[in-house]
């Protein structure tokens, strides 16, 4: 830390040294000069400690210790056991272990396949909505409700559109398209996976739609004349000139909506209410019914631990392997 | 590692990070002794309606002692948690409603007052409260963690011009009969019976009386878990299979969590229903008391050696102080105000469950024929759930075994001796 805070300060004073016109007198170099940046600092670093740093610390400790109802109020009473809930949740032998693994990989195919969906229909709109036309205010705004909308409104009414008896979708399916004889579950069963990845993207899309928007906005548009005059259509266009013009959008925005469906909890909270079922067991609903549901809190940080892991491991293998490839490209 | 490699690891550290982090619930107790907050248990129609029932009855302690009562009324998704929470953080409401199945666990926290003799004289007096109430109010052995309030038991509610319709004549006593009757009346797009399949709380209180007629328990004396056994396993399957095997249950049942299955009741597309004071509700729901019959939870035909003759959960609601509150002489003198003999009447006939007090249970009010089936019920046949600290985790494990299982039937997945086993089996596993 101490040779990379002080290097910039080097940096900047030597070129002031050499050009004394430029700008009023040097100020003194005193301490409140060196104390201003960590000033504008703290309230960052304050917020960062509060908000991320002290609970992950503390998500630490819990997973070391059996945290149940005996000792929740005063933790100081739970028993240290190391590593045992880890042993125990982790366990691939066991019922919990077993359970841990399956909602692992429901939640990775669900954040791939929502990722995907959402970056697809986010780069379509974009795409479409690049070149001014009648209308398309009023179209960008419309992309935009979703991502407006409260997200425990929303997904409240997708639950009623979902019900099997009262909801809109069966009513229009099977009463009045007839597409099928019976009216199918969609929030229990093997459908309400695909029904959660359907609200899902619905949510995220336009989120995605917004960055890339934004993006094709930098493009110059020279570059759309140029490559024209070489005789490029639209898909060549959309290969050769916007995508990696966009390159630098998609590498963040595609880890973001990653990491943000991976962890997501509000959707499958307020579909499911509390309890998914088996085939859309979202790991963060999974934690959160082994520790609060359960009370075993112990265990449960040990599975967020883990998760934070694997995270940890796929964001930096992600932004290694990006910033090797535009190195590559550099 | 360089410096690059450095901000790498930095900035996915940080995207990952939130995951780990966790919220809490920040409502402060009281610290005016002229104050007391309350959440109250979710006992009318709705959240709002709650509230109206109640603030005249503040207003009148208020009025009396000069302590203001802030109420909040918690819908019973979330009270368990947010009691948990209080619990955990020190922080939240002087006085709560609480289930009374869940006070040996929430005593285990050590959060609650504890109500020793003069603790009890403090709001009235042990000998006042119904012997079978207070036993379901605290893990046995030690004084009790809460205070009951409202009195409680399932009850088999039928609708009467159903019932007429297809020719039945008296409700039935035997869960044999029960599914029998429920396929005369699953007919023309009504059905037999409406159950909330995805409600684990509601689904742990059935396991818990089918499970005593087949003569199981969920905990040996030890207090360790024996979900898996034989007779569990027959109970479990008796009550999915009215869904599953005699079909008298509407396979959208396994999605209701939100009482459904009460407005189904009451809009007549289920004839029967099995519930605990379930009348204020159907009141609400315009279904006028004279248009359904109440009558006891059903036993089995032959019930098997070791069965009991249980048909229902000593259920009610239970009233427990915080030992975090600065109000403690203050919030005892408002659950010696709520189980007085007065409020008690006022309340208990507003919401249709019983007094928990002996000296209020004469008014006439009480006499009516769903009063009288719940207090015979009490009297008779209902026995309590384990009061052990584990019991809120059975709710949780064994109701959540159980909405699987009920998803299982209406998606037409087989429901077999082996697949209730194995769920109870993973549901036992769980515990520790």
């Amino acid at each position: 830390m101490a040779t990379s805070t002080t290097a910039p300060d080097a940096d900047r004073r030597e070129p002031r040294a050499g050009s004394p016109t430029r700008g009023p007198a040097r100020r003194p170099r005193g301490p409140r000069r060196s104390l201003l940046p960590y000033l504008l600092l703290a309230p960052a670093i304050v917020l960062e400690l509060a908000i991320h740093v002290i609970p992950m610390v503390v998500g630490v400790w819990m997973s070391l210790l059996e945290l149940t109802q005996f000792h929740i109020r005063d933790w100081s009473t739970a028993p240290f056991i190391g590593l045992e809930n880890y042993r125990a949740t982790l366990d691939l032998n066991s019922a919990a272990g077993k359970e841990l693994l399956h909602s692992f990989w429901i939640t990775l195919a669900y954040s791939l396949l929502s990722v995907g969906f959402a970056w697809l229909l986010g780069i379509s709109a974009a795409v479409v909505l690049q070149r001014p036309f009648r209308g398309r205010a009023i179209l960008r705004a419309l992309f935009l409700t979703p991502y407006a909308l409260p997200v425990y409104a929303a997904v409240i009414t997708w639950s009623f559109l979902l019900q099997r008896d009262t909801g809109l979708v069966n009513h229009v399916l099977v009463d009045q398209l007839g597409l099928m004889n019976e009216r199918p579950f969609w929030l229990i069963g093997d459908n309400s996976f695909w029904s959660l990845l359907v609200v899902s993207v619905w949510r995220n899309w336009p989120f995605a739609f917004l960055c890339l928007m934004a993006g094709l906005q930098n493009v110059p548009g020279e570059l759309y004349e140029a490559a024209a005059i070489d005789g490029a259509g639209f898909w060549r266009r959309l290969r050769s000139v916007t995508l990696p013009m966009l390159r630098p959008v998609n590498l963040v925005l595609l880890l973001v909506l990653f990491l943000w469906t991976f962890n997501d909890f509000n959707t499958p909270f307020v579909l499911f209410g509390g309890s998914a079922p088996e085939q859309a067991d979202l790991i963060s609903i999974h934690i959160y019914r082994s520790s609060f549901k359960t009370w075993d809190f112990g265990s449960g940080s040990a599975m967020s631990v883990a998760l934070l892991l694997f995270l940890l491991v796929v964001s930096a293998a992600y932004l290694l392997i990006t910033n090797r490839r535009r190195d590559d490209h550099a | 590692m360089s410096r690059r490699h450095l901000g790498i690891f930095t900035a996915a550290v940080l995207a990952a990070a939130s995951l780990t982090a966790c919220g809490g619930s920040g409502d402060d107790s009281a610290a005016s002794p002229k104050t007391l907050t309350y959440w109250a248990s979710n006992q009318g129609a709705s959240l709002e309606a709650d509230k109206t029932i109640l603030q005249p009855e503040l207003d009148k302690f208020e009025k009396q002692t000069g302590i203001k009562v802030t109420v909040e009324v918690v819908p019973w998704s979330d009270l368990l948690n947010r009691l948990l929470a209080a619990a955990a953080s020190g922080k939240g409401p002087d006085v709560v409603n609480i289930g009374n199945t869940w006070s040996a666990s929430l005593q285990a926290t050590g959060a609650l007052v504890e109500f020793d003799d003069a603790a009890l004289q403090a709001v009235g007096g042990k000998d006042r409260i119904v012997p079978a109430a207070l036993a379901a109010a605290g893990a046995p052995g030690k004084p009790p963690a809460a205070v009951p309030l409202y009195s409680m038991a399932y009850s088999l509610y039928y609708n009467k011009k159903s019932f007429a319709d297809a020719g039945i004549t008296a409700p039935p006593t035997t869960w044999e009969q029960l599914a029998e009757y429920g396929k005369k009346l699953s007919t023309g797009g009504k059905w037999g019976l409406a159950i909330e399949g995805a409600n684990p709380s509601e689904n742990a209180h059935h396991a818990f009386t089918f499970s005593q007629q087949y003569g199981g328990e969920w905990f040996d004396s030890a207090g360790k878990p024996t979900f898996d056994t034989p007779q569990n396993v027959s109970a479990i399957k008796r009550y999915i299979d009215f869904m599953a095997a005699d079909k008298i249950t509407n396979p959208s049942n396994a999605e209701y969590a939100q009482n459904q299955s009460v407005s189904d009741f009451a809009n007549g597309k289920a004839a029967m229903l099995l519930w605990q004071s379930a009348g204020s509700n159907l009141k609400t729901q315009n279904m006028p008391a004279d248009a359904y019959g109440v009558a006891p939870v059903p036993f089995l035909a032959s019930p098997p050696a070791g069965g009991k003759k249980v048909n229902s959960m000593v259920a009610g609601i239970n009233m427990a102080v915080f030992k975090h509150t600065k109000n403690k002489d203050g919030a005892l003198s408002f659950v010696k105000f709520m189980t007085s003999d007065e409020e008690q009447t006022i309340l208990n006939k507003t919401y249709g469950s019983l007094p928990a007090v002996k000296t209020a249970a004469s008014d006439p009010a009480f006499s009516a024929t769903e009063q009288k089936t719940i207090q015979e019920t009490l009297v008779t046949t209902a026995a309590p759930l384990p009061q052990v600290p584990d019991e809120s985790t059975f709710e949780t494990l064994v109701g959540t075994a159980m909405k699987e299982l009920f998803a299982d039937a209406a998606s037409g997945k087989p429901v077999t001796e082996a697949s209730v086993k194995a769920k109870l089996t993973d549901a036992q596993q769980k515990m520790r």
